[in-house]
């Protein structure tokens, strides 16, 4: 009689589960623990109001008006910088990365301007436009633009030289293989830099909007420091997390409607 | 359309800036609706002559001629590549309908032809699946219907079969030859299998190592319609015995041979 023994199972090293509750249940604890925190009243609001208080006070901005004006011009200058520096990004990324001349003009410029922080520019940004809305946009457009730009040099420099002989092969001409075989082996690069500039142009918002506004989430942020209202400054910072959660889902949204061939 | 090669020779230059000889004066010709395999070992320059052919290489001697009347909105040729080249952002229909937008076929007639050419290549139902969602016979069939419908004088095929595995691979060269038989096409095959040589082409080419030079050109004494019990038949095994003593030793130098 010989021995039988079952064939040993060695996957539990690589087991990973989803735990569907516990990403719920961490973010109510830390709130809960937040709240009672500040409930015992040892942390001045000051530092720390409470979450309920935050809550409270964003619905009161809400209703009084206030909130919507701030939020209102902020998504005007984000959405236009973004916007511009998106287009402009792509636009200049494609030509250096097909035209050998765009190339040896763009590459040089770009790598020497691309490390400046963009922030810096702003006073001379002011300067340039005016303290009004163009400069904001502006510097919002120049720090999308680089990102943007690069990732899409990149993206058509990696496409597929087999594909590209195949357009060729079928008699597409420069146009064409611009736009049927480049632009969208570009795309996922595109989506990446878009992603990327998104992050950017929060940041480089709320910076603008701290040094020169007298509106949008920046300015409500700042100004509420400055009269020491914590509980209204909680709320532009939720309002900004907001708005980056936001921007990411819709990112990713649209980036699956564009590229419908890598959803397996 | 008969197709010319004449005295084509390639030399290029490697990325440590030596010249590197790939063809040298190769002429040979394909008459119309005339099937030829161009057989030799790898690195051989095989592909290279056929880039020449589809004009996505230039020579840099000799040259490639076409005789004969090309109707007007037709191309000279159309390439089937070995690794498919599908655009994976495009579904099969938008893959077909490419190189007839490029010959600025109106949208409705595109369609048509279109749709003549998936059923032809056995994809009917299958026009909005994109190429990663089919296997990789169904992929080269893509292929095929892409160059075909075009109505190219030239069909080019570069190893088109060779990235499939072999039970796909017969059936293939099976469904090929009766693509052959309803289309009348002059085709031009690459291939490095003797085998698929003489069970699809009218003639073998047979090209040296390199740099590529022609060898010899054997007649395949086997008539047409065929099907796979001719690859029993006495006149195929001779054939494919007679390849195997040119290209033996051939082959035997280029596997000894540090890749260039």
């Amino acid at each position: 009689m010989s021995a039988r023994v079952t064939a040993p199972d060695r996957t539990r090293a690589l087991e990973r589960r989803e735990h569907p509750v516990l990403r719920v249940a961490a973010v109510v604890a830390l709130l809960v623990l937040w709240e009672l925190l500040t409930r015992t009243g040892r942390i001045p609001a000051l530092f720390l109001p409470s979450p309920l208080g935050v809550i409270e006070a964003g619905v009161e901005m809400l209703r009084s008006g206030e909130l919507l004006t701030h939020v209102a011009t902020s998504l005007r200058r984000i959405v236009l910088g973004f916007g511009l520096g998106a287009l402009g990004g792509v636009s200049v990324g494609l030509a250096v990365g097909f035209w050998s001349v765009a190339e040896a003009v763009g590459n040089p410029l770009i790598a020497a301007t691309f490390p400046i922080p963009k922030i810096a520019l702003l006073p001379l940004l002011i300067l340039w436009l005016g303290i009004g809305e163009a400069s904001k946009v502006a510097v919002i457009t120049l720090g999308v633009f680089f990102p943007m730009a690069i990732n899409t040099y990149t993206g058509v420099r990696t496409a597929d030289p087999l594909l590209i002989r195949a357009a060729v092969s079928f008699g597409a001409g420069r146009w064409s293989l611009i736009r049927k075989v480049l632009l969208p082996s570009a795309l996922p690069m595109i989506f990446a830099g878009l992603r990327l500039g998104a992050g950017t142009s929060l940041l480089l918002l709320v910076a603008a909007e701290m040094i020169a506004a007298n509106a949008g989430i920046g300015y409500l942020v700042l100004h509420a420091q400055n009269l020491m209202e914590t509980t209204n400054l909680m709320v532009g910072i939720v309002l900004l997390s907001l708005l980056g959660v936001a921007s990411h889902w819709l990112l990713v949204r649209l980036e699956r409607l564009a590229i419908p061939w890598r959803a397996s | 359309m008969r197709v010319v090669v004449e005295g084509v020779s390639k030399t290029y230059v490697d990325p440590r800036g030596r010249p590197v000889e790939a063809l040298r004066d190769v002429s040979l010709s394909v008459e119309a609706e005339e099937f030829v395999a161009l057989l030799g070992p790898s690195g051989c320059g095989k592909s290279t002559l056929l880039n020449i052919v589809a004009g996505l290489l230039r020579p840099s001697a000799g040259g490639v001629f076409l005789e004969g009347e090309l109707g007007p909105g037709r191309p000279a040729t159309a390439m089937v590549f070995q690794e498919f080249a599908l655009f994976p952002w495009r579904t099969v229909q938008a893959n077909v309908e490419f190189g007839l937008e490029e010959l600025g076929v109106p949208p409705r007639e595109r369609a048509a032809r279109t749709r003549e050419h998936l059923s032809l290549a056995g994809l009917a139902g299958f026009e909005a699946r994109y190429p990663h969602q089919l296997s990789g016979g169904m992929r080269q069939r893509v292929g095929i219907a892409r160059a075909l419908a075009v109505d190219p004088a030239l069909l080019l095929m570069d190893e088109p079969f060779s990235a499939l595995d072999a039970q796909t691979r017969q059936l293939m060269q099976e469904e090929l030859l009766a693509i052959r038989e309803r289309t009348r096409k002059t085709i031009l095959y690459v291939t490095h299998n003797i085998q698929e040589a003489v069970f699809l082409a009218d003639r073998v080419v047979v090209l040296s190592r390199r740099p590529g030079r022609l060898l010899a050109t054997v007649p395949v004494p086997l008539g047409r319609p065929r099907d796979e019990t001719l690859l029993g038949r006495p006149e195929f095994t001779a054939t494919v015995a007679r390849l195997w003593a040119l290209i033996r030793g051939e082959a035997r130098q280029a596997l000894q041979e540090a890749p260039a």
